[in-house]
């Protein structure tokens, strides 16, 4: 088995690490760099639990080659808060509206809503628009209802709108 | 019930944050597959391509061979059978002699790591002899052969199950019904989905104690077969369920991997952890049986149900599973909301060569709600009645008894249906919608916990340990496992009330049979009302010491002491307080360590004397309602679902988001059966699955899920927590049948078939239009131009 010393930036910070060429970066990231923040959940690009973001894009890490991920930079769930002082706002309000049930969904769907949210800044965010934008993460717990309250109360206090009635 | 000293309600009924949200969140808890230990071995199963075949010989020398490749077992090290009922022990962790469905574990194997893992498991030779396997459970019955036997533990044939009860005279009621109504159902069967496949690690620590690491919502009956099948004393054994990535009954028994990675870790003496894939997932199954069901049901003039016949057979796959269960559930969990006049059930589970079911949230009682809903909703609209107020006139109401004798006492099912019918804007809109429009309505009811525990014994169902300390602080010690549902928070909820602390101070320690007292586990919604209960009674023992302590240094009355907001405070002169944890420490002074156990036991006099009478009975029912509202395209035949409304009796909701949460995933799961999802295995590709993956398996999406407006309804039962019922599993049932009963209002069309696919949904509208314009029917919803004339 080949091994290949990759070099990327994973949550802001330089890594460089050694892995089998035909590794997933799911696989690198999980049991590499132990960052078990991004789930496996189906490990064929169906269910979206692996959801990262390779330079600000969510995408699949089940489906792409740790080899892909070279020279870039890399974002888990792990480096969410980091940008906010610890807690992101978006993890907070799922907090707060009871959004994770089983948590197992959560990272992919943080990810996918993270990039919504700076592609949408500035514009009202419809309830449309984050089904769209999350229509790849399956949850099986909570009937997705009380994760688009969250990604809206989020989107609507970073655009100054009137909070979401809690 | 609540103590009269307590400041009532400052946390109950409140939106919280859960004791462990912010982690899962923060992506920083670990799930079994994020467990990593030094030296740990990754193991594989290699898995039978056969539905049906005797397995003649195994050559485990060609994976030996492999570098990096530690142990292998076969059945041939797993000789004792197990089983989740104890009367129905008919499955062995890997296959013994023959495989019986495909997908079962034949041989596991433990390397450095999952690649060396997956070649060895390509590297074994086995040679089978295959048998003639069976896919239909009619034909499965047919015949009494050993060779076509599919269990090999079964003693009759290819029948797992028989149960017939019959409560009155149903023949003779039957005829005298003024209209009788008479369905075929098919609910083929669907799967849990938890997005965490399963996974587990076993270790044997430095003491000689296994330590297995399980996503299982049954720890304690892991526990139990554990030590049954690996020949070791309960003691030497420790399971923990660390945070679980969703279940819904899909890990409510023992699987084979548990078994596995615990053998192997016992031989290679080093950490063994196998996760299954999502392939393996859809072959574990344990998901919601095929049934097949007839039902003539008798209606007097005035829409009273007087009697119900009800025929079923059950497609059970290869094991027993809770099957013995699922059957009897099949018959006794119908009996509410409506009174029946007199009733008969006649259920047949059959073995098959598919892959086991089970309990899938809303056990048994899923498949045929939808049956009997969709009787009743005929019925309607054979008898000219409103469908709600149909309902209303057969409601069974509070303290009562049903047919099959099951005492039921609390019911806020008429809130439900009043709720739904307000909210939907039933009475005004329903008959003004257009053809392709359409509302429908279903109730429906379902259990808190079961009477008796699954292996017979008469201690308590549940126990809770609580301890305080004089840093403030609460730790509750529950063998209870949650699973996302809440439960972890559900107990900091009740000792938060109780003592006055807020959640952030109180720990839950839970499903570590180690250090927790014994739980039975998450299955049949009994976790609120049963170990909720238990921690109640520890919590107002402890609330007692520490008032009675406070009372005395204050010399006020005990009842002048209210512990809230991390606070003991003279409830007649609130500028008198002091913090909880001096609170506590004038308690530790006075009475010694605080800690107090909890245990509940359920009431022996829910259920009638007759056999079987014990199986579904529940110290308390919970009540749902859902009414839906569609849009069917007569082009396509694609059902759009625009909203439903769903209002659930939780009895008393501790947790307000938490029970919303509850109400919406279940309603939405009901939805994902109704219109899209379906466990289906290929008799034309020899029993495979038809599509055992998440793209193929069609779960809904953010796109697909329609707007849910979920109501809670509480009607307090004497037998819960605060009045509390459970929340986790009714509120699913009648979700389908309210989006069949819409469909029909919108078109016309009858499905008895699930799920309602676009091409079953166009066969049937077509059909329709096929009857009316040869002048069989007339047209549904005619215009309105028509409508004033028929007026």
């Amino acid at each position: 088995m080949s091994h290949l010393l990759l070099s990327m930036t994973v949550n802001g910070e330089p890594v460089q690490v050694a892995a089998p060429a035909h590794h997933t970066l799911l696989e690198v990231l999980r049991y590499k760099l132990d960052l078990i923040g991004t789930k496996q959940g189906c490990d064929k690009g169906d269910c979206g639990a692996c959801t990262v973001q390779i330079d600000g894009v969510p995408q699949l890490s089940c489906l792409t080659l740790a080899l892909h991920a070279e020279g870039r930079s890399v974002t888990t769930v792990e480096g969410l808060g980091l940008q906010a002082g610890g807690c992101h706002p978006l993890q907070d309000a799922f907090d707060r509206w009871d959004a994770a049930q089983c948590g197992f969904c959560t990272p992919g769907i943080l990810m996918s809503a993270e990039a919504l949210l700076r592609r949408t800044a500035g514009r009202p965010l419809t309830r449309q628009a984050v089904c769209e934008a999350l229509a790849g993460n399956l949850c099986r717990c909570t009937g997705y209802t009380k994760i688009i309250d969250a990604v809206l109360d989020v989107g609507q206090q970073m655009n100054g709108e009137v909070a979401h009635a809690e | 019930m609540p103590s009269e000293d307590r400041e009532r309600d400052w946390q109950l009924g409140k939106t919280h944050r859960k004791v462990d949200a912010m982690e899962r969140m923060r992506g920083i808890t670990r799930y079994t597959d994020d467990l990593k230990l030094p030296g740990m071995l990754h193991a594989k199963i290699l898995r039978s391509p056969h539905a049906h075949a005797r397995i003649k010989s195994i050559d485990l020398a060609p994976a030996l061979a492999i570098p990096g490749v530690f142990a292998a077992v076969t059945g041939q090290d797993f000789k004792i059978p197990y089983g989740i009922i104890p009367w129905t022990q008919d499955e062995n962790a890997l296959a013994v002699d023959k495989v019986c469905h495909v997908g079962d574990g034949v041989v596991a194997i433990a390397a450095i790591d999952e690649d060396t893992a997956n070649a060895a498991c390509k590297a074994v030779r086995i040679e089978y002899e295959v048998l003639r396997a069976f896919f239909d459970p009619a034909e499965a019955l047919k015949v009494r052969d050993r060779d076509s036997t599919i269990n090999p533990y079964a003693r009759k044939g290819n029948l797992s199950k028989h149960v017939l009860l019959e409560f009155g005279e149903v023949d003779a009621e039957l005829a005298s019904s003024d209209l009788v109504i008479e369905g075929e159902y098919h609910f083929e069967g669907t799967t849990h989905g938890a997005i965490e496949p399963h996974c587990a690690l076993a270790h044997v620590e430095t003491n000689g104690i296994l330590t297995v690491w399980s996503a299982t919502q049954v720890s304690h009956y892991l526990h139990r077969e554990l030590s049954k099948v690996l020949e070791l004393p309960p003691h030497r054994i420790r399971v923990i369920q660390p945070p679980l990535g969703g279940a819904f009954g899909g890990k409510s028994e023992p699987f084979d991997l548990e078994f596995c990675v615990s053998k192997l870790a016992m031989i290679t003496k080093r950490p063994v952890k196998l996760l299954y894939t999502r392939e393996e997932v859809f072959y574990a199954h344990r998901g919601r049986h095929p049934m097949k069901m007839k039902y003539r049901t008798g209606f007097s003039r005035d829409g009273k149900i007087k009697a119900v016949d009800a025929k079923t057979l059950l497609d059970g796959g290869a094991y027993s599973s809770f099957g013995l269960v699922t059957t009897y559930y099949s018959g006794q969990l119908l009996c509410a909301p409506y009174a029946f006049g007199t009733y008969r059930f006649d259920s047949t589970r059959a073995y098959t060569n598919k892959p086991a079911c089970g309990p899938k949230r809303g056990h048994g009682s899923v498949q045929p709600r939808f049956a009997m809903e969709i009787q009743l909703d005929k019925a309607a609209v054979a008898l000219g009645i409103d469908p709600i107020e149909l309902r209303r006139r057969n409601d069974i109401g509070a303290n009562t008894q049903t047919i099959n004798e099951f005492r039921v006492g609390s019911n806020g099912f008429s809130e439900c249906l009043d709720k739904v019918e307000a909210a939907s804007g039933w009475r005004e809109r329903r008959a003004t919608l257009p053809y392709g429009r359409g509302l429908g309505v279903a109730g429906s009811t379902y259990i808190s916990g079961t009477n008796y525990p699954i292996y017979p014994n008469e201690m308590p169902q549940a126990g809770v340990q609580i301890c305080l300390d004089r840093s403030g602080r609460a730790r509750v010690f529950s063998g209870a496992n949650d699973i996302g549902q809440g439960s972890n928070t559900m107990l900091a909820v009740i000792v938060s009330e109780e003592l006055g602390l807020p959640l952030e101070d109180i720990r839950v320690l839970s499903a570590d049979t180690d250090l927790c007292p014994v739980d039975l586990g998450a299955y049949s919604s009994r976790i609120t009302l049963m170990v909720g209960n238990a921690c109640l009674a520890a919590a107002q023992k402890l609330r007692s010491k520490v008032c009675e302590s406070v009372a005395k240094r204050w010399k006020v009355a005990k009842n002048r002491v209210v512990l809230a907001g991390r606070m003991a405070i003279d409830r007649e002169d609130p500028e008198r307080n002091i913090s909880s944890a001096e609170a506590f420490v004038w308690a530790e002074v006075d009475h010694g360590l605080l800690g107090e156990v909890g245990s509940y036991n359920t009431p022996k006099d829910r259920h009638g004397d007759y056999r079987g009478a014990t199986i579904g009975a529940s110290p308390a029912y919970s009540f749902t309602a859902h009414l839906a509202e569609v849009e069917v395209d007569p082009e396509t035949g694609i059902v759009d679902v625009k909203k439903i409304w769903v209002a659930h009796d939780c009895g008393k909701a501790l947790s307000k988001r938490i029970v919303e949460g509850q109400i919406e995933g279940s309603t939405y799961m009901g939805f994902g059966e109704a219109l899209m999802e379906e466990h289906l295995v290929d008799a034309q590709h020899r029993g495979a699955h038809a599509g055992p993956s998440l793209l193929d398996y069609r779960m809904p999406t953010f796109l697909d899920t329609p707007e849910i407006a979920a109501m809670i309804v509480e009607a307090p039962d004497a037998n819960g927590p605060y009045g509390a019922k459970e929340a986790g599993e009714g509120p699913l049932h009648s979700t389908i049948p309210a989006i069949a009963n819409a469909i029909y209002d919108a078109v016309g069309i009858r499905l008895d078939r699930l799920p309602f696919t676009p091409a079953r949904v166009l066969a049937a509208i077509q059909e329709r239009q096929r009857r009316e314009q040869a002048g069989e029917l007339a047209p549904h919803k005619p215009s309105t131009d028509e409508q004033r004339k028929i007026a």
